[in-house]
């Protein structure tokens, strides 16, 4: 993850109903649930800012009806906004003509979608191809390619099989596979993994996150899943009624949840698992340590190495090695329980 | 709903006196009420007939496209048109022919019929499996045997330049009204009317514009067969799922490689369906195009009936029946067929078009032979079969044995049920019976129903159809009636066991395979013309939506809610009437919806045995060549069939809401 933004999305307001550019020009805040009623618009995207930045995995987390499928579309402009600015390195979508727009989605975007959306007449190698043939590459250049991300997702052998004759799992490999065969910058996932079982859907999570490490694209990640969001996440955007209601990394989220609506998704979060040792550390007080933690590291990895300890508390080091806090097996015991005189 | 003060229960009561009334009106109206009020006016009506018979003069005579005239350019398709079909004849059933009429001479023969056979052997092979391929050999060779080779290939010819026509032109209005709505909305009403319109009414035009010949029959074949493709490809187009499509964009195709990589691919099945109802639809107005000068099967069908050679019409009318079941069990397949076997490694080319060398080879191979041994150019004449003498025989005997039968039943139901029931509705003052449809149209669909039922009947009255017309709701009432309580109990029946299911699939593909208008001559042949013969031979066209509906209702009943039922301890029949009934009945109304569709369409070729409604009408239309006479009327029959279907459909629509299906 960098510090360059490479998506950024500025006051984009998505309404459905008519005269919905009539009813923005009042300049009526974003919270306003009445006025939308009596204009009977509907309001799927409110005045979303955020900026994406360059390798980072940015995951729009809501229900279903919060607006985070039409966001993700305005993004990559499959949806027109009302109002607002889409930048994608600095360039308005939103003011793009269409064959422009239509070059940046052949090389610079992939998507997956909920259902795959593979084409049925199509074998798997078609389906990975399709996006390069649709460029107009030539078959001799574009099927090597397609093996090749075929083959990164692990399905050379079914290279010539039917999607009706695959898994669903293997099915949304396929839609990764075909996402990332025009090498795109940006990577939209809209709810890649909602359609597959439990087991599947952490696999193939793992998965994803092994193809990040390797490729480090930018992604815009769509779940209705906190869990999911929490686990894959670099930062979370959570969406209710078209507003972005919350923005931070999974630690922020936890420790410090905006309102209610955030809390009752923080709740049931084991907190070992998102918390740093960073977050939970005290000021230094002992003179003796047993030994040191990176404050960087999840609770959840030392946790053992701590509580082992009885009496003495773990110095907390930083990049440099410079001890910057402590923590012992209190602290850690009242963070996953609870602190014992509350 | 909103209004309070006549919510469902009242509206029962409001019906049942309007009942109570119109029987007073029937048995006392004609002492006091004034004449004009139940005989509409001779000089209140529109002179449209007039105007649409001037205006197709005009057309035909006077119209001019700048170089050259309109009838002209008509004419200038008809000879366009006349050239594939000119190919697909010679190749199929007249040969090569060099000269005109009876000098004509035979330079090369058409394709022997055991080449034919041999070739669609092969394609149902290749389409599905051995099975079909034995059972489309089966009906070319029936074809061969009963002597109707030469009449089924010219018939064939037709169908195989008709339906390329007819998909591809449907495909394209499909396609544009896809990507543009407002041309949706606009031709959206207009295949409604095409669709209700009996195809009579617009032969005179085609007539007029394009000649008598096969021509201007392959044009009204188009015509009747196209709609549907226009609306199966918008459906199917339209159900391809929106992931499908954003995919495309977002791979960046552009408006045509959205359209022929992503969309059409995607809705192939769909598609499918259509081109296997425009086969069915072009062989089903393979009888009445022969009227305007098709040749071929429907020509043999027709000049049988008009000689009143029930054995000869009855054989033909099979023929066509067997090519028919040929035609839809091999475009069937096609539709299901996705995919050609997968293919691992580049073959070679022999095997790469294994299948078009092969019927290459059994063409040239059979071609070469018939020109030395007859037997293979032409199946002999001394081996055909013919069963026409014994069928006339046996209606003869039928006649003679049975008559006394026949006629009891069909007295006591003409005087009892069809001579009251059409006494009832003529008498009913035309001011009523709009009131009331404008009472029901309101009830269902509020302004906007009222409104468009009540314009359609004024337009009946107003062109001085009334009474036509009131005859046409009687013979087709009563049909449905009919048709609904047979159709119904057989539909509950095939729905809850297996084999009945499975048996009542083959009895409704067979009957929907049979043209119209072949249900004529069994009819005719034990009942003679009138009012009773054509209401069953409507009842048994138009029987099969209501058991295909009702059965199709029932099946996808939700199996939790027959096991709901069961827990709480249903008895069988508590089940049926309890659940399964009211869970399907928005299926069986549509069925009934599909039943009237049929059984106006059927009407209109009843008009040859003796009616005296509106089909008559359009009927008389065509024999006088009357443009304005045979549209108004036709136009009339498509008036009652929408105010029907749009109060019925309404009605299913509610049901479902109710039932919070969908």
């Amino acid at each position: 993850m960098s510090n360059t933004v490479k998506l950024s999305c500025r006051g984009v307001w998505k309404l459905f109903g008519d005269n919905a550019e009539q009813f923005l020009k009042q300049g009526i805040a974003a919270s306003d649930d009445s006025a939308l009623i009596q204009a009977s618009l509907v309001g799927a995207v409110r005045d979303v800012n955020i900026d994406i930045y360059e390798g980072e995995i940015f995951v729009i987390m809501g229900l279903s009806g919060s607006g985070k499928s039409t966001l993700v579309r305005c993004l990559s402009r499959l949806i027109e906004p009302n109002a607002g600015q889409i930048l994608f390195n600095g360039e308005d979508l939103l003011r793009m003509p269409e064959p422009q727009m239509v070059e940046i989605r052949r090389h610079k975007m992939g998507m997956v979608f909920q259902h795959f959306a593979l084409l049925p007449h199509l074998t798997v190698l078609g389906n990975v191809a399709f996006p390069l043939e649709v460029q107009g590459v030539a078959k001799e250049a574009r099927e090597p390619r397609a093996r090749e991300m075929i083959e990164l997702v692990g399905l050379s052998d079914r290279a010539d099989n039917y999607p009706r004759e695959l898994s669903g799992g293997q099915q949304q490999r396929v839609g990764i596979a075909r996402s990332l065969a025009v090498e795109p910058e940006l990577w939209f996932l809209d709810e890649p993994f909602s359609a597959l079982d439990p087991l599947i859907r952490r696999e193939m999570q793992d998965e994803f996150l092994r193809l990040q490490q390797a490729l480090n694209k930018t992604i815009v990640f769509i779940t209705h899943d906190f869990d999911e969001a929490i686990r894959l996440a670099d930062r979370i955007a959570i969406m209710k009624d078209g507003q972005v209601i919350q923005l931070g990394t999974p630690e922020e989220l936890v420790l410090a949840p905006a309102n209610d609506y955030v809390a009752e998704f923080t709740r049931y979060i084991p907190r070992g698992k998102v918390l740093s040792v960073a977050a939970v550390m005290k000021p230094v007080s002992a003179k003796y340590f047993v030994a040191k933690v990176h404050f960087k590291q999840r609770i959840e990895a030392v946790i053992d190495q701590i509580t082992a300890q009885a009496q003495l508390p773990h110095a907390v080091i930083n990049e440099a090695g410079e001890i910057i806090g402590q923590i012992d097996r209190a602290d850690v015991v009242d963070l996953l329980v609870g602190p014992a005189n509350a | 709903m909103p209004n309070h003060w006549l919510h469902r229960g009242h509206w029962k009561y409001f019906w049942f006196c309007a009942l109570l009334i119109s029987l007073y009106l029937n048995l006392y109206g004609r002492q006091w009420l004034p004449r004009w009020s139940l005989k509409f006016p001779r000089q209140w009506e529109l002179p449209l007939r007039h105007e649409i018979s001037t205006f197709m003069n005009w057309l035909v005579e006077d119209a001019s496209l700048g170089f050259f005239s309109f009838r002209e350019f008509t004419r200038g398709i008809a000879w366009l048109l006349d050239i594939p079909l000119q190919i697909a004849r010679s190749i199929f059933s007249t040969g090569l022919m060099k000269g005109v009429g009876s000098d004509a001479v035979q330079l090369l023969p058409p394709l022997p019929w055991l080449g034919v056979i041999a070739v669609v052997a092969a394609i149902g092979y290749c389409a599905k499996d051995f099975k079909l391929a034995l059972l489309v050999a089966g009906c070319f060779a029936y074809l061969a045997v009963f002597g109707q080779w030469q009449s089924a290939m010219d018939t064939l010819a037709s169908i195989l330049i008709t339906v390329p026509i007819g998909v591809a032109g449907g495909l394209l209005l499909g396609i544009i009204s896809y990507r543009h709505h407002w041309l949706e909305k606009l031709i959206s009403p207009f295949l409604d009317l095409m669709q209700t319109i009996p195809i009579f009414a617009y032969l005179v035009p085609i007539l007029f514009l394009f000649g008598f010949g096969p021509v201007a029959a392959m044009v009204g074949t188009i015509i009747y067969a196209m709609p549907p493709m226009v609306r199966i490809t918008l459906h199917a187009l339209q159900s391809v799922p929106p992931e499908l499509v954003e995919f495309g964009r977002m791979a960046g195709c552009v408006p045509r490689q959205l359209l022929w990589k992503v969309l059409i691919p995607s809705a192939r099945p769909g598609l499918m369906i259509g081109v296997n109802q425009v086969i069915m639809l072009s062989l089903n107005m393979v009888i009445i195009a022969s009227m305007i000068g098709a040749g071929g099967l429907g020509y043999d069908v027709l000049t049988s009936l008009r000689r009143l050679d029930i054995g000869a019409g009855l054989e033909s009318g099979l023929a066509i029946v067997v090519l028919a079941v040929a035609l839809d069990r091999l475009s069937q397949a096609l539709a299901v067929k996705t995919q050609v076997t997968r293919l691992k490694k580049a073959p070679s080319f022999v095997a790469r078009h294994a299948w078009l060398l092969g019927t290459t080879l059994i063409i040239t191979v059979t071609y070469l032979l018939g020109f030395f041994i007859p037997l293979v150019q032409s199946y002999p004449e001394s081996l055909q079969l013919t069963t026409g003498s014994s069928l006339s025989e046996a209606v003869k005997w039928l006649n003679i044995n049975m008559f006394d039968y026949f006629e009891a039943v069909k007295s006591a139901l003409l005087l009892n049920v069809l001579i009251p029931l059409k006494r009832f509705l003529i008498s009913l003052p035309w001011g009523w019976v709009i009131g009331l449809l404008a009472i029901l149209g309101w009830q269902l669909g509020r302004w906007k129903l009222c409104l468009l039922v009540v314009g359609l009947a004024l337009f009946i009255l107003l062109t001085g159809q009334w009474q036509k017309a009131m005859i046409t709701v009687y013979l087709c009432g009563i049909s449905v009636v009919i048709a609904a309580l047979i159709g119904i109990p057989l539909g509950i029946v095939s729905a809850t066991s297996e084999r009945a299911w499975r048996i009542s699939q083959i009895i409704i593909d067979t009957l929907q395979t049979l043209p119209s208008f072949v249900y004529l001559i069994p009819v005719v042949m034990l009942f003679r013309v009138g009012d009773f013969s054509a209401m069953i031979a409507v009842v048994l066209y138009a029987i099969t939506p209501a058991i295909r509906y009702t059965a199709h209702g029932i099946r996808s009943v939700d199996a939790q809610l027959i096991e709901a039922g069961i827990v709480s301890g249903c008895t069988k029949s508590q089940l049926l009437w309890k659940i399964r009934l009211p869970m399907a009945m928005p299926d069986i109304l549509l069925g009934i919806n599909q039943t009237i569709m049929l059984a106006l369409s059927m009407l209109v070729i009843t008009a040859l045995v003796g009616t005296r409604d509106l089909g008559q009408e359009v009927y008389i239309a065509l024999t006088r060549a009357d443009t304005g006479q045979g549209m108004i009327a036709g136009l009339s029959i498509a008036a009652i069939a929408i105010i029907a279907d749009r109060l019925i459909a309404t009605s299913a629509k509610h049901t479902r809401q109710r039932l919070g299906l969908n």
